[in-house]
């Protein structure tokens, strides 16, 4: 297995430490000298950089949030003036006003090298044809999987998102070794090939790099034996730098963060206190590197848990595990924490069963309701309503065991839940 | 090889090093980089202990050196070659690098070996071997740098500390002194902890760097992105004129 950056990807714990303490206290320097919004909250909090001592006084400060961004919407939180930024994303705004980040040029010089490590980290090589399934845009997605292949040599075709059975066709011409996109989309990918009578063996698809959503390891299991291909996981956010934060190796045990970048925080969404290593919780970014953007304490909403413990790729940094949902996804449902994707994991233990599903919650009186409805496919169509209601007890006890709560399952017409090509809505939430 | 945490020193009363946190792999150049008074020399001063360290970690190969000694620190592996040279100058420059070595003349058995260093300095600086009886008040400035750093080798440092070596001198004598500078990590694996006000010459030589302001670390990165850094081209490359021995 190739490691494009052993210096920083196997670094001993220690000097990760040493390098990540040092980083930290730079970073704050400059965001207090430089970014107003930091300043006020560090003076609000009674804190100045020189309190940061050690990587465990980052617990002293105060969080950014979303809101933090969209307060100082557009330029705000740059750290650089305008004329050194050289490129600027956005996030989609579907609630809200828009963010906007900015890269120097030295920004879009490191975004390109740790997206480099996780292509690697996934078998991409200089051989491999690599087709981008991600909308180009405002959207940071397509540039940074485009400048990461790109350093590794490979061939990329900025294919862009949609379109489907065109991109069918190029993969087939093309001879592309490699699929960037949405797991959901990859899904789309498969469907459309089975509809168009496409043997995905007769193609050189060998790996999928997949993020930009949550998905399960019952998904992954899915588009690897629908597509042939090794699936792999790899996270980043437009607000820390896009793509690039963290990878799978071929173990898929787990996503490397690259920590010579990025300090990871796991914290309980409710009570906002810092967790012990392994537990499920939040994770919170903060930038190390990052000149243009920088990052402190960003309370990404994602849920996830860091595992310390050696990985057998040889590379030394913290793994963050498939992130679970996001923590104002997460419904409590009479009193218990339900993610989205351990429904998705139960689905997909109970034999036959695909992807398309949505959560319906509601309240009858006082109580709290869930209802799953699932797509009848060919696999899930029966003629006997006996084995039919076998199959729905059968989900709903595996449901309630794994939840501790009970929910009703349905089926529904095939095709009848909406899907995109980008992000899937799993939840209608109809109690708020 | 050295590990600094969160470092304070103060210049008199000045809080001159606030929270410094910085390292240095073996065999690896790095270079400081920072205005007038944003503490450059402080932290070196007290790396070998010249001015007293008020708190923080100073790890040298896992020994922690912070209050120890100064001659203690130069027997663990630690010389520096001061700012301005420092020579002494009614001393002839022979004199002058035995009392490099002077720790290693009084411990045992040691003689030989200081001989031959001394030979092994007089074919890196075949000057200093030119006027090896000669007053070191009469060599010129480039000779006097050569013979600084000469002084400080005959302890047969593990980190070198160079401070300010380009200092007042012609730009071809500058392009000579970070041949040398080059050569020393090339050929003996000194690790080489450089201040430099001609950031631009010390970045090209560096591995890595990190940016002092007002004796806070504000960047730390590898020397050619720092290069390209545009805070630190407006505050300390200046234009993009070129040195004539950088061409």
């Amino acid at each position: 297995m190739q490691i494009w950056d052993p210096q920083h990807e196997c670094m001993p714990r220690e000097e990760i430490a040493q390098l990540q303490l040092e980083r930290l206290q730079a970073t704050l320097n400059r965001v207090y000298k430089n970014v107003t919004c930091y300043r006020n909250k560090f003076n609000a909090a009674g804190i100045v950089p020189e309190d940061v001592q050690s990587l465990a006084d980052l617990a002293k400060l105060p969080f950014t949030t979303k809101e933090d961004l969209r307060l100082n919407y557009p330029y705000g939180m740059f750290a650089v003036p305008l004329r050194e930024v050289v490129r600027i994303h956005s996030s989609s705004g579907t609630t809200g006003k828009p963010t906007v980040v900015g890269y120097t040029k030295n920004d879009l010089k490191v975004w390109s090298n740790l997206v480099a490590r996780f292509m690697t980290a996934a078998g991409v090589t200089s051989d491999d044809v690599v087709q981008i399934a991600f909308g180009y845009g405002l959207f940071t997605g397509a540039f940074g999987l485009h400048y990461g292949s790109e350093l590794i040599g490979a061939s990329v075709i900025p294919f862009g998102a949609g379109n489907t059975e065109k991109q069918i066709m190029i993969m087939q011409d093309y001879r592309t070794t490699a699929l960037v996109s949405t797991p959901s989309y990859a899904i789309t990918v498969a469907e459309h090939m089975e509809k168009m009578g496409v043997d995905p063996k007769s193609l050189l698809l060998k790996v999928g790099l997949f993020g930009g959503e949550p998905w399960s390891e019952g998904l992954r299991r899915d588009i690897e034996s629908r597509l042939g291909i090794t699936a792999t996981d790899n996270y980043g956010l437009s607000e820390v730098i896009g793509p690039g934060v963290a990878g799978e190796c071929l173990c898929k045990c787990g996503m490397h963060i690259s920590e010579d970048a990025f300090l990871a925080e796991i914290i309980d969404p409710e009570t906002c206190e810092t967790l012990p290593p392994g537990s499920v919780g939040e994770l919170v970014l903060t930038s190390l590197t990052k000149e243009a953007f920088p990052m402190v304490r960003y309370r990404t909403r994602d849920i996830t848990s860091l595992d310390y413990s050696a990985c057998d790729c040889g590379r030394t940094t913290v793994r963050m595990s498939k992130t679970m949902g996001r923590s104002d996804d997460m419904l409590i449902i009479k009193g218990v924490n339900v993610y989205p994707s351990q429904i998705e994991d139960v689905l997909f233990a109970v034999e036959g069963c695909q992807p398309h599903y949505q959560l319906v919650v509601d309240k009858q009186g006082a109580m709290d309701t869930l209802e799953i409805r699932i797509e009848v496919t060919e696999n899930i169509f029966f003629d006997e309503m006996r084995k039919q209601k076998e199959f729905l007890d059968n989900v709903a006890r595996r449901i309630h065991s794994v939840l501790g709560v009970g929910a009703s399952v349905k089926l529904v017409e095939p095709k009848s839940i909406p899907r995109v090509e980008g992000k899937a809505i799993r939840v209608i939430d109809k109690r708020k | 090889m050295l590990k600094i945490k969160n470092l304070n020193s103060y210049y008199g009363k000045v809080h001159a090093l606030k929270n410094v946190s910085l390292h240095l792999d073996r065999g690896e150049i790095v270079t400081l980089i920072g205005a007038n008074g944003a503490g450059k020399t402080t932290l070196l001063n007290s790396l070998s202990a010249i001015i007293p360290v008020g708190t923080g970690e100073i790890l040298l190969e896992g020994n922690n050196i912070a209050g120890m000694a100064a001659d203690r620190i130069v027997s663990l592996g630690l010389s520096q070659v001061p700012e301005g040279r420092q020579v002494f100058n009614p001393l002839t420059v022979e004199e002058n690098l035995e009392l490099g070595a002077y720790l290693r003349y009084r411990a045992h058995g040691q003689r030989p070996a200081i001989a031959a260093d001394l030979e092994h300095i007089y074919r890196t600086f075949p000057r200093l071997k030119e006027r090896r009886k000669q007053a070191a008040g009469t060599l010129s400035g480039g000779e006097q740098q050569m013979l600084a750093i000469g002084r400080a080798l005959m302890a047969r440092p593990k980190l070198l500390l160079l401070d300010e070596p380009s200092m007042g001198l012609a730009p071809l004598v500058v392009q000579e002194i970070f041949r040398v500078v080059e050569k020393l990590r090339g050929e003996e694996g000194t690790t080489i902890l450089l201040v430099e006000q001609n950031a631009r010459a010390a970045l090209k030589v560096a591995d890595r760097g990190y940016v002092l302001e007002t004796g806070k670390v504000i960047l730390e990165g590898i020397a050619s992105e720092l290069l390209e850094n545009k805070d630190v081209q407006r505050a300390y490359l200046g234009h993009d004129k070129k040195e004539i021995w950088e061409r």
